[in-house]
């Protein structure tokens, strides 16, 4: 029987009908061969827009339909789903790009709708040779893994075993907490970020559906949403979790300094440790690359004053495979390297700090005990913060950091509050967007703070006149003013850009996403889709898709989590139905595809001497098909004869 | 409209990083030559040669296969696949008599909307000053065309 094809033409709105004459390419599709329909509409995908298929289908006993609209990346799923809802196999359904790759992208409307009128024909050309595919469920594995255990993971991680589901979290440090649990208070509210966050801290590792993984990495992914296989690599931490009694003892008796990471260098921290004092969890590691017993062979210190003995030296890594059915990716951010910013003075002035020094500083567990203070341990009588250090800058990141104002503002009131220093904030604009945000502004408007609009362009140590000597200087344009001020100063605070993690790309990689043009996950879609990624069953959370204040951060890891628990409740997914398939008549039992095969999808029939493939571990990328010298592998709804009826279709015009 | 020559360059692409690409070109609303026209495969390591030789055979007077960066492939190597083709189907063009700058390879990835606008616009002006291919006058059709249909099954 004949294919009967129905053509329908969107003009959403303008986006396409102000450049495509839409009414022309239905013209001309209805003079095609099999095109028994074709008609234009001003919005496809809305409920009328869909009814309309759904009825012409009916009324026309339409068997292929055309779709000319947006990408299929947007609204496929919505025209396969009308065309099921009408009686049609959802996979009769084509889509033509005429917005995205088209309407959007050309001026000369001329061209552009003899573009559309090719995109289309070429469709149809494909439509004519569309053959039904049977879509087929897998059960989903009712457990998510959640990697990083910032604020973002916590909070996923926290929703997701409420509604009962299994959490596997890893972390990558001693302990959970991430970057939230270095800072010191939190604005707009100025509550203490340690008492709001240890809590959550303590209720995930204790919760009885979460296992937490520390000193742990997640090393390979492979499978599919709904059956991740999950490798995770549990460092030795060369101390026994559950004989150690976390008394501390160990953290008191080993004589081995190293630079404190969560301290950022301000201070030591010793071989055997914890991250900080509330860390969870609370039993210590060591820490191979310092520690005197690993580097030299003797010391055990630790081991003498262990009462319960809970060191292990012969421990080693483990390696821990978990399946899970969704993926949270909440590895967070990294700050940008002050010291590859020479003009502003850090590395070369110590009392030039960044912001998150300045955390540490002023926060009571901190290298100070919480005293604001210079490096020669005197109190600054002034202080400048400098906003955007290598954020909203083509030179370095030309994204905005979206946190550095407010904590600019916060440090401003904070040293208002603890010192007697005078306070300049030098800043391009006042970013404050957020609930309570401008309100604190005006707040800080009125505590004496003074406001430069303007960024520092420098910091130097060199004086012009007797009150530059043996200070900081900054200097900058007031643009309000007009002028270029020097300012004297004793301690310089920047706020510099928060940055995708060092590994990001790897960590792209590994769990299958892309990385936007400023380097951090790219989400699946900007606005409607902002926690899920082009891999289905693998979701976002947190500042790993773009800088986040806590508030948006733990928003966006709830929402993450809630879609994952729609997938793992909902408990099967659909798995790609256009996957390979063997004409064996054809197959010579050359077994080159098997070396092809990413998935290792393709066996061997030894007595029938022909390749078999395996539809569950297919994914449908059709590498084997193009790569059989026999044509004996069939690339489900991309055929060879599709494919090339598309080609001759494009140049029948 | 002038006389001037407008090339027709079919591209093969990708459904994941390519197709993307260019489907963010349009999102931003970047402007580029109108004489692409994207045909979407799921991996770049899907594009058979046949396909090349076809769209020359039918009138393409420049052929842009593209496919995710090495290393990013959706599905774990399928592009390294296709990097290996290429030198063989470049080859196998330059027999044929195909000038090598009417058939291109190039890693476009779901964030380079950018990247894909380059390519089309220097694409289209290369092979604009190459002038028409005109295959199917200039040299015997049948053989490659038959190849086509061969491998079509």
């Amino acid at each position: 029987m004949e294919p009967r094809v129905g053509v329908f033409v969107c003009h959403c709105g303008t986006n396409i009908a102000g450049v495509v004459d839409v009414a022309r390419v239905a013209e001309a599709a209805r003079t095609w061969a099999n095109v028994v329909h074709a008609e234009d509409y001003k919005f496809m995908c809305s409920d009328p827009g869909q009814a309309m298929v759904k009825q012409a289908i009916l009324r026309h006993k339409i068997d292929r339909v055309v779709v000319a609209a947006c990408s299929p990346r947007m609204h496929e799923a919505t025209f396969r789903k009308a065309c099921a809802e009408a009686g049609l196999n959802p996979y009769l359904f084509e889509m033509a790009n005429i917005r995205e790759h088209c309407s959007w992208v050309h001026e000369d409307k001329q061209a552009a709708t003899l573009k559309a009128i090719d995109i289309v024909r070429m469709a149809v050309a494909k439509a004519r040779l569309l053959e039904p595919l049977e879509t087929r469920s897998v059960k989903v594995e009712p457990k998510a893994l959640v990697v990083g255990g910032g604020v973002a993971g916590i909070q996923a991680a926290l929703n997701l075993a409420n509604a009962g589901i299994k959490v596997v979290m890893v972390e990558r440090q001693q302990s959970i907490g991430g970057r939230m649990a270095q800072l010191d208070k939190t604005f707009p509210t100025l509550d203490c970020s340690a008492c709001i966050l240890t809590p959550k801290m303590v209720q995930v590792a204790q919760h009885p559906n979460v296992t937490l993984y520390t000193c742990a990495e997640v090393e390979e992914v492979s499978g599919y949403v709904g059956n991740f296989d999950v490798t995770i690599r549990r460092k030795a931490t060369y101390v026994d979790p559950d004989v150690c009694t976390a008394c501390g003892i160990c953290l008191e008796k080993c004589p081995k300094k190293t630079t404190s990471e969560f301290e950022e260098g301000l201070t030591t921290r010793k071989a055997v440790y914890r991250l900080f004092p509330q860390a969870v969890p609370g039993k210590p590691v060591v820490d191979r690359e310092s520690c005197t017993y690993f580097v030299n062979g003797k010391c055990k210190v630790c081991e003498r004053f262990c009462e319960p003995k809970a060191f292990r030296w012969d421990d080693t890594d483990k390696v821990v495979h978990e399946r899970v059915g969704a993926i949270l990716v909440a590895t967070g951010y990294d700050l940008y390297d002050a010291s590859a910013l020479g003009q502003w003075g850090y590395g070369r002035f110590p009392d030039v700090i960044t912001g998150i020094e300045f955390e540490r500083l002023n926060n009571a567990t901190g290298p100070t005990g919480g005293r604001i203070l210079k490096k020669d341990g005197t109190e600054p009588k002034s202080v400048a913060i400098l906003h955007c250090v290598g954020s909203r800058d083509r030179n370095y990141k030309e994204y905005c950091s979206r946190v550095c104002c407010m904590y600019s503002l916060k440090f401003a009131h904070l040293l208002r509050e603890k010192t007697a220093a005078t306070v300049w904030n030098f800043y391009i604009d006042m970013r404050c967007f957020g609930k309570g945000y401008e309100e604190f502004y005006n707040r800080l408007l009125h505590e004496g703070v003074k406001f430069v609009r303007g960024k520092a362009a420098y910091v130097t140590d060199q004086p012009a006149n007797d009150d530059e000597k043996g200070r900081l200087v900054v200097s900058a344009e007031a643009t309000t003013l007009g002028e270029v001020l020097r300012v004297p100063v004793d301690m310089v605070i920047l706020a510099s850009a928060v940055t995708p993690q060092p590994d990001a790309p790897a960590v792209a990689r590994r769990f299958g996403m892309s990385l936007s043009p400023d380097g951090f996950f790219m989400e699946k879609h900007p606005k409607l889709e902002p926690f899920s990624t082009a891999t289905d069953g693998v979701y976002l959370a947190g500042a790993c898709q773009g800088p986040k204040d806590i508030p948006d951060a733990v928003a966006h890891g709830a929402a993450a989590a809630s879609t994952a628990m729609a997938l793992i409740s909902r408990g099967e997914v659909e798995v790609e139905a256009a996957t390979a398939q063997v004409t064996e008549g054809a197959c010579s039992g050359c077994k080159v595809c098997q070396d092809i095969c990413p998935y290792a999808a393709i066996g061997f029939d030894g007595p029938k001497k022909v390749a078999t493939i395996n539809p569950s571990l297919c994914k449908g990328c059709g590498t084997c098909v193009a790569t059989c010298p026999s044509s004996a592998i069939v690339g489900r709804h991309f055929t060879d004869q599709q494919v090339l009826a598309q080609i001759s279709a494009l140049f029948a015009g | 409209m002038s006389d001037r020559f407008e090339p027709v360059i079919a591209v093969l692409c990708c459904n994941w990083c390519t197709y993307a690409g260019a489907d963010l070109a349009g999102t931003a609303r970047m402007k580029y030559a109108p004489n692409v026209r994207l045909l979407r495969v799921m991996c770049s390591g899907r594009i058979d040669p046949a396909f090349v030789l076809r769209a020359f055979a039918e009138g393409a007077d420049g052929v842009l296969i593209a496919g995710c960066h090495p290393g990013d492939c959706h599905y774990i190597n399928g592009n390294l696949k296709t990097m290996r083709r290429f030198p063989q189907l470049k080859t196998m063009l330059a027999q044929f008599g195909i000038e090598p700058a009417r058939v291109r390879l190039e890693w476009i990835s779901a964030s380079e909307g950018d990247v894909f606008v380059k390519v089309a616009n220097e694409m289209t002006g290369q092979v604009r000053a190459l002038g028409p291919l005109n295959w199917k006058v200039r040299a015997a059709v049948e053989p490659v065309s038959g190849l086509a249909e061969h491998h079509a099954g």
